[in-house]
């Protein structure tokens, strides 16, 4: 499989990649022989089918919502490598003084976060937005009155202009002491 | 004239092979070759590095992060968050970070743990790699695992020529004769031995027979097999062994007679199986008698307790594994209550991918390709035999026979089931990690 992998992604690719998202061209080529093995069909692209047959993604409690975050990137019902990398870009740790890169900034790591509870993509997120991924989390385990009020205490700390929602802005605010350079970073090797 | 010329040597090469087989003795040809072959790709790897250094020096790239420590080798992340369906969420580098034991209010920011470790298991997780080939740290001059290398240098080019003639015109028709060879020899014979009346002298044939068939079939792939503590081989009871390829079955059969467990077949190895069959006992199923789970025990538990009987193998983990870890083993053969003995099988995938992947290619294609790799280079370690011990269930005695094979294997043991092979993971198996979840938080 890796071989096929290497001969298919040419230098150019890499180096728009590369561009792009800041991998390196080794972690390029071996992400692209992730990309091709779960690629089942051989098709060059993945759908969310392709996804959930990674085992420990489908027991995710946000899994469907970690998946959706790639076919929101592609807007499409599929994901072509390009995109994924520019998806698995965010999640590349920050490093000092290097600025050519914006895909892996606080804020679009925050932004990855905030949709991540923005069910229907308005760009705030409500109570039963917020609920409902409450749920996906706690699963049967927590009972829902005391996850209303943990819902009703999380909006009324966030939300500023008294809307009963949170904007991204209100979002960002309330990650202020929150270190998402680590939370939000995979520690990539080679 | 130049027929018989070159059939001669030919022939005294099988006659050779086959008295060899039959009385259970090796040259050590075949471990010649092998040291040779290590000798080859040594070199092999020299020229790859030789030139990955050239290039790499033209295009000097910095890489970042890369603090992670080295024995990782071949991995492409460090995982920080994990999850599994019996464990729950796990914490692989335990970073001060992260803590399972501290209680805390519910933040907004806490959807980021299961962010981080779905997009890690995206990038790289447990099981998916467990069922593709083991990925080699350096290349074996097989085209199938060849990234481009054959064209970098020309010595090289020769040397991946070179072995590909000799793979397949030389060593393919050998094989294929000598496999052909040794299947009609395991048919004939025991189709023979099946109309012998039953005796202790019945029992010792089949067990010759058999013996020097699986032989000669392991010669027709160039196994080379070492074998560890021979005194704890099975003599009764079941036997149990990760597995990851049909070729296991040849493998473990060289050196002991087994009766096998399994489904009926139709074709080719349903005729191998009948014929088998006729010798003595073994065990095969309908599909849909498989599924019976109480007739199978029921089965098992007959052939077990009868002393005459040879021991059962079985492959607890029901499906192949890539031979880098061991899987969830069913239950089935550990409810017998019989003895078990343990075997940890690794094969050492330099000399061709021993796995496999059931789910993309046939069993022909699969033998195809083990006959033409260079060799089949196996270690089988025998543990000592394990009984269930009072208060643990069938799951958790198999729980403990799989550590030790995968102690002994050096395989990495895994919650797993293989069956994810072909299916979906069960949506209640998130309810682990959401009960882990929800008892971080502090609820007023």
């Amino acid at each position: 499989m890796g071989a096929k992998a290497s001969m298919q992604l040419q230098e150019e690719e890499i180096n728009e990649i590369q561009n792009e998202t800041g991998f390196s061209p080794n972690q390029i080529v071996r992400l692209y022989s992730r990309f091709t093995n779960l690629d089942k069909l051989n098709n060059g692209f993945l759908s969310r089918e392709d996804f959930l047959r990674i085992p420990e993604l489908a027991i995710n409690p946000l899994g469907d919502r970690i998946v959706h975050a790639f076919f929101q990137e592609s807007n499409d019902e599929t994901v072509n490598f390009k995109q994924f990398m520019r998806v698995l870009g965010r999640f590349r740790p920050i490093k000092i003084n290097v600025e050519k890169n914006k895909l892996n900034t606080r804020e679009e790591k925050l932004k990855f976060a905030f949709r991540m509870y923005d069910l229907d993509g308005d760009d705030k997120i409500s109570r039963e937005e917020l609920l409902a991924v409450l749920h996906m989390m706690v699963g049967a385990n927590i009972s829902e009155e005391q996850l209303g009020s943990i819902a009703d205490r999380t909006i009324s700390e966030a939300d500023i202009d008294g809307d009963d929602h949170i904007c991204f802005q209100e979002f960002v605010r309330a990650m202020e002491r929150v270190d998402v350079e680590q939370k939000m970073s995979i520690r990539f090797l080679h | 004239m130049t027929f018989t010329l070159l059939f001669s040597p030919a022939l005294f090469i099988f006659f050779l092979v086959i008295v060899l087989a039959s009385i259970g003795k090796s040259l050590g040809i075949r471990r010649l070759y092998v040291s040779v072959l290590i000798k080859v790709f040594e070199f092999g790897q020299g020229r790859i590095d030789h030139y990955e250094k050239n290039k790499s020096s033209a295009e000097e790239y910095d890489s970042e992060s890369s603090n992670g420590p080295t024995e990782n080798g071949n991995r492409l992340i460090e995982r920080d968050i994990a999850i599994s369906a019996t464990e729950g969420i796990s914490l692989p580098s335990n970073r001060p970070e992260y803590s399972l034991s501290l209680k805390k209010e519910f933040h907004i920011s806490d959807n980021m743990y299961f962010a981080k470790c779905g997009m890690e298991a995206i990038c790289e997780d447990e099981v998916t790699q467990r069922f593709t080939a083991e990925e080699l740290r350096s290349w074996n001059l097989l085209t199938r695992t060849d990234r481009g290398y054959h064209f970098i240098s020309m010595r090289l080019t020769i040397l991946w020529c070179l072995g590909c003639i000799v793979r397949y015109c030389v060593l393919l028709p050998f094989r294929f004769v000598l496999c052909c060879i040794g299947l009609s020899f395991l048919i004939s014979s025991t189709a023979f031995i099946g109309y012998l009346p039953d005796s202790s002298y019945k029992k010792g044939l089949n067990e010759y027979v058999t013996l020097v068939s699986h032989r000669i079939l392991a010669r027709a792939c160039s196994a080379i097999v070492t074998y560890h503590n021979r005194e704890n081989m099975a003599k009764g009871g079941i036997c149990v062994a990760n597995h990851t390829s049909p070729i296991d079955v040849i493998i473990l059969s060289c050196d002991n007679c087994y009766a096998m467990v399994g489904q009926s077949h139709g074709g080719l190895l349903g005729v191998l199986q009948r014929a088998m069959s006729r010798a003595t006992a073994h065990i095969w199923f309908e599909r849909s008698e498989m599924k019976d789970r109480i007739l199978v025990t029921q089965r098992l538990k007959e052939h077990v307790e009868n002393k005459d009987k040879l021991p059962i193998l079985i492959f607890p983990e029901g499906t192949c594994i890539n031979n880098t870890s061991v899987m969830m083993f069913k239950k089935g053969g550990f409810e017998v209550g019989s003895t078990i003995y343990p075997v940890a099988v690794k094969y050492d995938s330099r000399f061709g991918d021993p796995f496999w992947n059931s789910s993309e290619m046939g069993m022909v294609w699969h033998i195809f390709e083990i006959m033409t790799s260079w060799a089949l280079v196996a270690e089988v370690w025998y543990l000592p035999p394990m009984r269930k011990i009072e208060d643990e269930d069938a799951v958790q005695f198999a729980n403990r026979v799989k550590k030790e094979i995968a102690k002994k294997g050096g395989l990495v043991e895994l919650e797993w089931d293989g069956q994810l092979k072909r299916m979906r993971a069960k949506e209640c198996w998130k309810s682990k990690s959401q009960a882990d979840y929800s008892n971080l938080l502090k609820i007023d």
